[in-house]
């Protein structure tokens, strides 16, 4: 009844092909829009935008990021993080040794960058496929925290390794205060999240759900599978990049390889597996459950449990998020996102039975 | 070149791969049997281990711990098989995948939950001390450990050909479908095979565990067993063991001799990407690893 599709004519091929056809749904989208831009900023304090929301947007972006390469074009890849850290270190490079590098250009370079690196390790997807090149995107993930850690050029040189995030300057403004920073990365992950939503309606997202569909097939059909894998292992680091890039500005201010080792890669995949495979919107789901989760554990376990030590709290939390994930996997394998489907459908219904 | 040291360099090599092997093989047993890529392996190493060295120390006779820790393994094969696969028959291979990672997790916690983080040094009677041969020493240890791996291989391949159970595995292995019709039960064949793959796991957490002392890090082991898994291909127990002997001994000569040789000192910690890149440009030549089958793709 709420969710009911009748009476809403397409009368121009614009209207057909816009990117939210259904009337709910652009209310929706608008609604988050403006909750997320105008509500939260003077609602939520510090902690909570500086501790959950940004890393959860950042996350997401992520999460975004592999679900291209993963979801929808069907290469499991775990070097997430590796693309992240190659983002997180070529933005501080490129801001440091660039006089008046204006901050989003060394964002973009930074995503570039990732985009490129992305595609030297993509290249064995060419000939490699399945767990085989799943493993071998662990050479990525090793190879590029090996270089940055071994090499102190990418640290400028620090003794530890941590590359301390420049001021975050955009047109005389300083973003100093999580407000200012977390508008400054809702924005940045609003358009990118819009862009992955179009670029999956477009011939490239097309071409990538076919190669995901059966690579062989859309081979036969015309496609250039090489092209169209490489293109969306760029498009994905890209994506990763500029993540990564923003956990070093946005979110940690001062950031060591060791930020982005093997289990960040794992956090995202789980992301797009808990959130949803190849939907936009079960990046953001699956995030906000990954970064929930622990907190909400951690809350718990001090309210119903007061005294725990940390020691048993922190493996009771490999247990219960160990638990949860064979659980949820067990339950709905496709995810949070199709669970949001379930319940549109039921909407469309409720409160008749038919 | 002191062709002395170059032969210490390689044997020691060899050896650490055959390592590297005992853990691949428990890798190889599930996913020939059930096609799943058992990231988990690592975990119950680490779980075998420790379980193990902690009713040692608990006074319990070795012998005794030894059947306790095989009991726990097997009933954990029937338990994962149980609980967690049989709700995911026929989902896509990377939800499996996912799974065993959340298996990962689950052992490692119950397994420092119940019996502490502390490292443990866990004594086989076996001493890693190097012996004389021929002029090239090579550790006791290292030898032992080949030993045991060539048994275990041994044991599994008498497993495999001569027993009832053995052949349901392979006959499940070549063909889902026609195992099912001629009445093999896959769920009971998978238990077998996890509870197999426990076995396994036990053997290489003891080995890993006297080397290295029984610790967190022994679930790190399961990274070292991918490269080798790929170079040998993930359906087959000999690429496993040759796979396990290439990267043992080129990291080592690479480590040796490129690492020093090109004055950088870039040597250390290449150990830990370097087994892949390897794997990886062998790849680029055989996709399906050494051993791997063949893919035949039709439309």
């Amino acid at each position: 009844m709420f969710y009911r599709l009748a009476g809403q004519f397409k009368s121009s091929y614009a209207a057909d092909q816009q990117i939210f056809p259904i009337r709910q749904d652009r209310t929706f989208i608008a609604g988050v829009l403006i909750v997320a831009f105008g509500v939260i900023p003077l609602v939520a304090n510090d902690y909570w935008l500086g501790a959950i929301l940004i890393p959860f947007l950042i996350l997401a972006l992520a999460a975004l990021g592999l679900n291209i390469l993963t979801g929808y074009t069907g290469q499991l890849s775990l070097g997430t993080a590796g693309f992240m850290a190659v983002g997180a270190f070529a933005a501080f490079n490129f801001m440091l040794r660039v006089p008046g590098m204006p901050f989003l250009v060394a964002i973009a370079l930074a995503g570039v960058t990732a985009a490129l690196i992305g595609v030297v390790f993509g290249l064995p997807s060419v000939r490699i496929k399945g767990f085989y090149l799943a493993v071998a995107t662990l050479a990525a993930q090793f190879f590029i925290e090996w270089v940055l850690t071994k090499f102190g050029w990418f640290s400028n040189y620090n003794p530890s390794g941590v590359i301390s995030a420049q001021a975050i300057e955009i047109a005389g403004y300083r973003f100093d205060t999580a407000v200012s920073k977390y508008l400054l990365t809702l924005g940045i992950v609003a358009a990118m999240a819009l862009a992955a939503k179009n670029l999956a309606r477009t011939q490239t997202g097309r071409y990538w759900m076919a190669v995901r569909d059966m690579d062989l097939a859309a081979e036969v059909t015309g496609i250039d599978i090489v092209r169209t894998k490489l293109v969306a292992f760029a498009v994905s680091s890209f994506y990763c990049g500029v993540a990564g890039a923003l956990w070093a500005y946005a979110y940690l201010g001062a950031v060591e390889p060791q930020a982005f080792t093997l289990d960040r890669s794992f956090q995202v995949l789980f992301m797009i597996i808990i959130g949803g495979v190849g939907t936009v919107l079960g990046a953001f789901l699956g995030a906000a459950f990954i970064v929930l989760l622990p907190i909400a554990l951690n809350v718990g376990a001090h309210a119903f449990f007061p005294g725990v030590s940390t020691d048993l709290m922190s493996n009771l939390e490999l247990v219960i998020f160990g638990g949860l994930i064979i659980f949820f996997l067990a339950v709905e394998p496709h995810g949070l996102a199709r669970l949001w489907q379930i319940g549109k459908e039921k909407l469309r219904l409720w409160p008749f039975p038919h | 070149m002191d062709l002395n040291f170059f032969f210490e360099v390689l044997i020691g090599g060899l050896l650490a791969g055959i390592m590297y092997s005992l853990v691949a093989i428990g890798f190889v047993l599930i996913y020939k049997a059930s096609g799943v890529f058992n990231f988990a392996q690592g975990a119950m190493v680490f779980f075998a281990a420790l379980t193990y060295v902690s009713l040692v120390e608990r006074g319990w006779p070795f012998w005794l711990a030894l059947a306790a820790v095989l009991g726990v393994m097997i009933a954990l094969g029937f338990a994962i098989e149980r609980v967690v696969l049989r709700p995911l028959v026929n989902q896509p291979q990377i939800t499996l995948f996912m799974v065993t990672i959340g298996l990962a997790y689950f052992l490692e916690g119950v397994a420092q939950g119940v019996w502490g983080a502390q490292v443990h040094a866990l004594e086989i009677g076996i001493q890693d001390k190097p012996f004389n041969f021929a002029g090239v020493s090579v550790s006791q240890f290292d030898l032992f450990a080949s030993g045991t791996a060539a048994l275990l291989v041994l044991v599994l391949a008498v497993f495999f050909q001569k027993t009832k159970t053995g052949r349901a595995l392979r006959a499940v292995a070549d063909d889902h479908q026609a195992a099912l019709s001629v009445g093999i039960q896959l769920k009971y064949v998978w238990a077998i095979v996890w509870a197999a793959a426990g076995f396994v796991a036990l053997v290489a957490g003891l080995l890993w565990g006297a080397r290295t002392g029984v610790q967190f890090a022994l679930t790190f082991t399961a990274l070292k067993a991918l490269p080798v898994l790929i170079l040998g291909g993930f359906e087959s127990i000999p690429g496993a063991i040759v796979g396990g002997l290439i990267i043992g001994a080129t990291e080592k000569l690479a480590e040796v001799y490129i690492g020093s040789s090109i004055g950088l000192n870039i040597g250390t910690g290449m150990e830990n990407w370097f087994p892949y890149m390897l794997a990886l440009v062998f790849l680029l030549v055989r996709p399906e690893g050494l051993f791997g089958e063949k893919r035949i793709e039709r439309i």
